[in-house]
């Protein structure tokens, strides 16, 4: 009896490992390929290391045109979006979570329906829009677009972290005679900065991996984002520098994956782990 | 509903210890109580009506009229009544994108919630290296980015060198040397399944595994002891535990397959995106923007959100329910 339960428990273990081969091998083949000279890559077997690694595809890749106009476009939309955005939705997370008022669950159902609409179905009256207002091919006009979609769920997930402080510590620093501003400040705000510094991540990987309407509203290649440089590396000529391109893809790829994996373990409520689905 | 029916985590597990509410004994606040959660909801409110609220309406305006490049330099379109509408609904070729696109859903969505089902189950049986070995997988493939995944892809698949030909030839699935993965419609919008399953199922897995582990143990055992198969098991003890779970993970999952538009867009070449393949997102964007046909474009963003708008009730009722219940 006993044997045949370890042999089960052997046989889920394959298959775990099995699983787990296939979940990773496209981020492990990309990094891979990134270090492989051309010989090995366009070779006809081939090798899962190079044995002679190469950082040249590093430096071609951000040699190339406007890969740091996109890095530094990047950079702008998503730090001034997720500044704007922690502000104002902070604010409305705290009416959600300590106030009741009329209204209440009509402003639920605005943010999360907003979550629901499909980005693809927006191109147009955004562009149409933004266009009356000589905001396309501007990056804040990318910047108030993306706003409207890291606001919502933003909200919903600072909303959740306020829950979750003790309301008694609020209370005990009110009985100490503080209004209610100065527990604030001193009570409430210490408390949900982690909820603060989750949700900005979350906010920050929609944001720097959001490709549609940077691709809609951006024209200029010295606008454009880091996403939407990679979207071009290719080009149209049949030899592609696969090297060049997983070079590039794992430098974009990066900084999303260390921050994923920071923000990991609050990762499992709902919402706003959607959020971060492309 | 209580907090056991909500994908686990601890934001909802402290909505359930809130506490009733007291009154506050401060006076400062009495006179600003009333209008202060207004006040803090109003810059989100003013934000959203301004750059989605408007182009929202626009958008309905647009949809009944003749609005190209001339009408947007211009800033002004001709009215044509329902003409764009019409166009549309009497175009084969919307029909075809619609059902293409239902089926794909169906398919992305049955696989998604399918595999993921399974892997969370299975999290359950490994060992605890494994457990943490597949975890750090799944968090691996959930955070690539959409559009570095689609490059992955574009390269593990091309014929001449691409990883997938050498594998398959080597395990004598057959001669797949120089196979062209992006030849049909049929296979273009397969390898985008790959792709969008791989990228999807992490979320299912962890939120389900999450659910799974409310599950109580005893009542598991009492279930097999009393000589239920695994089957049995899972439908009549562990599913009904976890259903709200998988009506969140489902809806929220069509939603998201329907309105799909990067990964097709950027895997099948753009030298090769036409009406065999297009899915309603590019063929949305194809029609409306490529075109510059604006009204036209508008008239389909409105039939796809309200598509979409009836998808989301399930979803969004319960997401309100829950956002109802506390404070």
């Amino acid at each position: 009896m006993k044997a045949r339960r370890r042999r089960i428990r052997f046989a889920w273990d394959a298959l775990g490992l099995l699983i787990f081969v296939v979940l990773a091998f496209p981020v492990f083949w990309m990094v891979s390929s990134a270090f492989k000279p051309d010989e090995e890559l366009n070779g006809a077997t081939p090798t899962w290391f190079s044995l002679h690694p190469t950082i040249s595809h590093f430096r071609d890749a951000i040699n190339r045109p406007f890969f740091w106009d996109g890095i530094k476009n990047s950079l702008i939309v998503v730090s001034v979006t997720v500044a704007l955005a922690m502000v104002l939705a902070f604010l409305a997370a705290i009416a959600l979570a300590k106030f009741r008022f009329g209204g209440r669950k009509a402003f639920i159902v605005l943010i999360i329906g907003i979550q629901m609409l499909p980005q693809a179905g927006l191109i147009i009256p955004l562009y149409v829009v933004l266009a009356r207002y000589h905001q396309v091919n501007a990056l804040s006009g990318v910047i108030v677009t993306y706003m409207t979609f890291v606001l919502p769920f933003s909200v919903w997930t600072l909303r959740g972290f306020l829950l979750g402080i003790p309301k008694d510590l609020e209370e005990a620093a009110m009985v100490d005679g503080s209004t209610r501003v100065g527990s604030f400040c001193r009570i409430l705000l210490p408390l949900v900065a982690p909820g603060l510094v989750a949700t900005s991540i979350f906010a920050f990987i929609t944001t720097w991996n959001e490709y549609i309407f940077a691709r809609v509203l951006l024209n200029d290649q010295s606008k454009q984002t880091a996403t939407v440089w990679l979207s071009y590396f290719t080009g149209t000529s049949r030899n592609t520098d696969w090297g060049g391109l997983m070079a590039g893809s794992t430098l974009i790829a990066i900084p999303v994956i260390v921050f994923f994996l920071l923000v990991q373990r609050k990762i499992s409520f709902g919402l706003t782990a959607g959020a971060v689905r492309g | 509903m209580t907090s056991s029916e909500i994908p686990s985590g601890t934001a909802y597990a402290a909505e359930a210890a809130l506490r009733p509410r007291r009154r506050r004994p401060f006076t400062f606040a009495r006179l600003l109580r009333g209008a202060a959660p207004y006040l803090l909801i109003l810059p989100v409110v003013a934000t959203i009506v301004a750059i989605l609220g408007y182009p929202l309406y626009h958008l309905a305006q647009l949809s009944f009229q003749k609005y190209g490049l001339f009408e947007l330099i211009a800033h002004h379109g001709t009215s044509v009544g329902w003409a764009n509408y019409s166009s549309i609904l009497h175009d084969h070729v919307f029909w075809d994108v619609l059902v293409r696109t239902v089926v794909f859903t169906v398919v992305n969505v049955g696989l998604t919630i399918g595999i993921g089902t399974l892997l969370a189950l299975l999290l359950t049986k490994v060992s605890t290296i494994v457990r943490v070995l597949l975890t750090a997988g799944l968090v691996l493939a959930w955070s690539m980015p959409p559009v570095v995944a689609v490059q992955v892809w574009t390269w593990m698949t091309d014929p001449q060198n691409g990883i997938f030909n050498y594998v398959l030839t080597k395990l004598h699935v057959g001669d797949y040397s120089q196979h062209d993965w992006l030849a049909t419609p049929f296979s273009q919008l397969s390898l985008t399944t790959s792709l969008v399953v791989w990228g999807a199922i992490p979320f299912v897995v962890v939120t389900v595994y999450a659910g799974l582990s409310q599950v109580s143990h005893e009542l598991v055992e009492a279930a097999e002891i009393d000589g239920a198969r695994p089957w049995r098991v899972f439908k009549d003890v562990t599913f009904p535990i976890v259903k709200p779970i998988f009506l969140i993970l489902t809806s929220l999952s069509i939603i998201w397959d329907f309105g799909i538009f990067t990964q097709p867009f950027l895997l099948i070449d753009q030298t090769r995106i036409n009406t065999s393949n297009e899915l309603m997102g590019i063929y949305l964007y194809e029609e409306g923007y490529v075109k510059t046909d604006f009204g036209r474009g508008a008239a389909i963003s409105i039939l796809m959100l309200l598509i979409v708008a009836v998808l989301s009730i399930v979803y969004v009722r319960r997401m309100v329910r829950m956002g109802d219940e506390a404070a």
